[in-house]
């Protein structure tokens, strides 16, 4: 099942660091979401205000999430859906198995689902013996490659369209070896043409929902291939698979969350595909799916509301954060070890997998905030980083070494004169061992430091005894 | 089970926002009239233009993401204008069309070398034609509702889509489709029932995917081409199902 | 609000253990302004070790020692973004929950300023006398840039200094990886992020190096003097108080061989 690997965040991460393939991979891509949000905001007047709407929304519905959320179900069963409460994982995929088994399901297509990664589902049904199909691109390229996704919105950005190639060719055998595959068109082709076929053979589809609406009992997905709108109208059966927080009050508050998202994620002003589904089909229609189930999944989220983490649950899952993340550009996201990477997986893993297993994530980070200054719906990801610190440090969670590290500085902050009187002698020690050259290459206790870098010598004497000792600068001019 | 799971999550959603039962009365009150009031928030100002001015937007936008656009009078010169676009295509004059009012009232026998099924597509199909019930200027984004006669599929099965749409029928905002959505739904002729469509899909441009190496590829799954026929005179009505 | 005032040196723990230069070059940019700078005796560190690792209380007992040292001034500077806001935005958040010390908190915020933009925003200063031969590049520290707002003052005061010519940084405003104890828990990382810091430095061709923060300063010109690279690190209030003639960071005192 989806086991994380985040207490390994170290060793994961430095894995990921020499992985060249990786790096250069990342470095095509970061630009390219940089520079689209950047663009799509310069072009909206109305971006910054708009995000503080969106912001409002959330924090409204959040606030009376229990009367949406019946509100919102009552409106699914008046449409003809049915809504199916899971409040683990587990339940969850009790929930998606039954339904598969009451209409003799052997294949499900599914469109790309984060909630469907966190209940691992996928597993699920093949250890059920039914087929599971990914059909968005980046997700059938990882699930050819046994891999997980590395970001939340385009899961496959670690790969480089070389990997593509050899998966594809290792993979789909029926077809000419002696075929060119080598540009991303006709990889594109080649994956377009395979899953058609799928699209015809399912008897279910899953997708998950970038919304879900109250007012109307809807639920809306955004993509940019036309894959979840396949794998919805197609089979019988179609499954949401979404959690708790993705509801907003009515489709006007959905449009206003649109406007930011597609615009935070890629730098389009909307994505290609954004789909409001209510219910199964009308009598009437031609195409659509005979049966339209929801599963409103918990798994943690409320117990994150009324925390000091409630902020996390405004999240849409734009993944602005991690690209702008220099640690995530470092890393990638499969460092992260689990399902959600990148800044907000550092706030919401803890949450859902407890921060003895998730404590890493929070903790590499440089607070640098450009994560919170993307954010469309402004969460402030260092300030809930931090309280992950606090609940470590007041479980005593935190390395042996560091935290006597700096307690030791704290016990000298707190005392100014006892700290002069240390500070003065041992930074004129450090001076004068290090006065050939002005920096050490090496110096016990700072191997964290000298391992990569020179550490600069200070100049001798503090700037307070030197102060102290009458020391003035020069008169000089300005205007 | 789940009957239990359910009171479960709202028993906790409830505790951890400091309630021991549902909200007050009054409370529940304000939240319904918040959900019937469907007030707009924010609506971008570059969607203050007149009628002219909308169909401009919605030209712009809809290029800048790789649709094509063309412009004609009126109905009578749509079959015209997509047996032209076919060819120059390089595709067969072979499409399935939606069976909706719209297109009905185009002269299609007038091009007796266009086959045209009305109905479903299945995979064999490479051309899809269908109308548009309302498309939205702000970000040059088609809205299609489905019904009998609009099936859904139409919008991503073949490869290239080619949609009719009356200038008339450009609004400025998402806000606007949902309000056409809730009219139809109010609308006892409108045969809804009371009922939203099963599936609105707004269409920004064709299908597109960039998760090999951030190439930026049209044609994923839904449509590579996107052709969009706006008819200058195409009807007086406001936004309706085709 | 009167602008020349008696004002508090808010040092800095890098700058009073590692490079007092930077204080002193404080001292003399706001003393050249008219100020009067006194130098608190009872003044450590601002608490941002213990904050961002968790440590509520010794961050609350550091933050209410600052804060007692400095309320009385009418303005308290620091040549840190990063401190500086510390000071500005943290402290008021560490104190929330002691509405006594809340209110001394919010009322020490008010006039808390980082170095630069207190000369450019509080003292209306348009142009500092100094003269600099030589191209520099200039990174801007995250907490400067993001919880203070400090972008275009720098740039302007170093627009005015003579002779030196100012080439922007490609990503200046990506984090240089420091990130106070994040660079030695994580080192891995950290290393990976200043070594991509390190190339856009090179690549703009510029022989010098400014910042508006030690921990940022000491990282980037650690990693330089590490690879070899021929770049000398300053602290920008160095170069804009004309006391820009001795040892770079990271260089010995008599600089024989430039580095």
């Amino acid at each position: 099942m989806n086991v994380s690997t985040t207490r390994n965040f170290k060793a994961n991460a430095a894995e990921q660091l020499a992985n060249e393939t990786l790096r250069g991979a990342l470095t095509k891509s970061k630009g390219h979401f940089t520079g689209g949000r950047a663009t799509a905001a310069a072009n909206l007047p109305e971006f910054e205000a708009l995000r503080d709407q969106a912001r409002d929304i959330k924090n409204h519905t959040i606030e009376n999430l229990d009367f949406y959320l019946e509100a919102y179900e009552e409106k699914v069963t008046d449409v003809g859906g049915q809504v199916h409460w899971a409040r683990t994982a587990e339940d969850a995929r009790n929930i998606v198995l039954e339904i598969c088994r009451s209409v003799d399901a052997k294949a499900v297509n599914k469109g790309k689902s984060m909630i469907s990664e966190e209940c691992a589902i996928n597993d699920m049904l093949e250890a059920n013996g039914i087929r599971a199909v990914e059909t968005d691109l980046g997700e059938y390229i990882i699930q050819l490659r046994g891999e997980t996704p590395s970001h939340i919105i385009a899961p496959a950005v670690h790969l480089t369209k070389g990997q593509v190639e050899e998966s594809f060719r290792a993979n789909h055998t029926h077809l000419d070896p002696d075929r060119v595959l080598e540009e991303p068109p006709t990889l594109l082709n080649e994956a377009r043409t395979i899953l058609r076929e799928k699209y015809f053979q399912a008897e279910v589809g899953i997708t998950g929902a970038n919304l879900l609406v109250a007012e109307t009992g809807s639920s809306i997905i955004v993509t940019n291939e036309g894959n979840g709108d396949l794998s919805q109208l197609i089979p019988k059966v179609h499954i949401v698979l979404a959690s708790l927080e993705k509801i907003v009050p009515t489709l006007e508050d959905a449009s206003t969350i649109l406007r930011v998202l597609a615009r935070s994620a890629t730098g389009q002003e909307f994505s290609s595909y954004t789909t409001v589904s209510t219910g199964p089909k009308r009598e009437g229609d031609p195409d659509g799916p005979e049966q339209y189930h929801v599963i409103l999944l918990d798994n943690g989220r409320s117990d994150m509301l009324g925390s000091e983490f409630q902020d996390m649950l405004r999240c849409i899952r734009c993944g602005a954060c991690m690209n702008h993340c220099p640690v995530y550009q470092s890393v990638g996201g499969h460092a992260y070890g689990w399902v959600y990477p990148g800044p907000m997986g550092s706030v919401l893993s803890p949450g859902l997998l407890g921060v003895d297993e998730a404590g890493h994530l929070p903790n590499a980070s440089s607070f640098c905030g450009r994560c919170e200054e993307v954010c469309p719906v402004r969460i402030p990801l260092p300030k809930l980083m931090r309280h992950w610190r606090e609940q470590e440090f007041e479980k005593h969670l935190s390395p042996g070494a560091a935290r006597v590290g700096l307690g030791l500085w704290a016990f000298f902050a707190k005392r100014p004169k006892l700290y002069q009187l240390a500070t003065g002698l041992e930074m004129r020690v450090l001076a004068w061992l290090g006065r050939k050259r002005g920096r050490f290459t090496s110096l016990p206790l700072a191997g964290g430091w000298t391992k990569y870098r020179e550490l600069p010598a200070p100049q001798g004497r503090t700037f307070q005894s030197r102060w102290k000792l009458g020391e003035r600068p020069q008169a000089g001019g300005a205007q | 089970m789940s009957a239990s799971d359910r009171n479960t999550i709202l028993y906790s959603v409830r505790r951890s926002l400091g309630r021991s039962g549902p909200v007050d009365d009054g409370t529940a009150a304000k939240l319904r009239a918040r959900i019937a009031g469907h007030a707009r928030n924010i609506v971008p100002a570059r969607t203050d233009l007149d009628d002219a001015g909308l169909v401009d937007l919605f030209q712009t936008m809809a290029e800048k993401v790789f649709a094509t656009v063309e412009r004609v009078s009126d109905m009578s010169e749509v079959p015209g204008a997509v047996g032209d676009y076919l060819r120059r295509e390089n595709l067969p004059a072979q499409v399935v069309m939606a069976p909706d009012e719209t297109l009905d009232a185009a002269p299609w026998s007038d091009n007796a070398l266009m086959d045209i099924r009305r109905g479903t597509p299945v995979e064999a199909d490479q051309v899809s034609v269908t109308s548009a019930p309302v498309a939205v200027a702000e970000t040059g984004t088609l809205a299609m509702f489905s019904g009998p006669a609009h099936p859904s599929t139409l919008n991503f099965i073949p490869e290239t889509h080619v949609v009719v749409l009356p200038a008339s029928r450009v609004v400025k905002a998402y806000e606007d489709v949902f309000d056409a959505v809730r009219a139809q739904m109010g609308d006892a002729e409108s045969g809804r029932n009371g009922l939203p469509p099963r599936t609105v899909n707004f269409i920004t441009g064709p299908s597109r995917s960039g998760d090999i190496e951030q190439t930026l590829l049209l044609g994923a799954h839904g449509p590579r081409r996107l052709h969009i026929v706006i008819v200058e005179d195409g009807e007086q009505d406001a936004p309706q199902n085709g | 609000m009167s602008q020349r005032s008696g004002v508090a040196l808010f040092v800095t723990c890098l700058v009073d253990l590692f490079r007092p230069n930077v204080g002193f070059a404080a001292v003399k940019l706001m003393q050249d302004a008219g100020c009067t700078v006194e130098v608190p005796e009872a003044q450590t560190c601002c608490g941002q070790p213990a904050y961002n690792s968790g440590d509520r209380k010794d961050t609350i007992a550091i933050a209410k020692q600052v804060i007692a040292a400095f309320e009385g001034y009418d303005h308290v500077v620091a040549p840190s973004g990063s401190c500086a806001g510390m000071i500005k935005k943290h402290y008021p958040e560490a104190l929330a929950d002691d509405p006594a010390w809340l209110a001394r908190a919010e009322a020490l915020s008010a006039k808390t300023h980082e170095l630069v933009s207190f000369l450019t925003d509080v003292l209306k200063i348009e142009k500092v006398e100094a003269a600099y031969d030589g191209t520099v590049t200039y990174h801007d520290s995250c907490s400067g840039l993001r919880e203070l707002g400090i972008h275009g003052q720098p740039r302007k005061l170093l627009d005015g200094v003579d002779g030196l010519h100012l080439r922007e940084l490609n990503d200046a405003n990506v984090c240089c990886g420091f990130g106070g104890t994040f660079c030695v828990k994580y080192p891995d990382i950290s290393n990976r992020m200043v070594s991509n810091k390190m190339d856009e430095i090179v690549a703009t061709g510029a022989e010098t190096l400014l910042a508006g923060d030690m921990g940022c300063l000491m990282n980037m010109a650690g990693k330089l003097h590490r690879e070899g690279a021929n770049v000398r690190v300053r602290h920008v209030a160095e170069v804009l108080a004309g006391m820009a003639d001795g040892p770079a960071i990271g260089e010995p005192k008599v600089a024989s061989v430039k580095p």
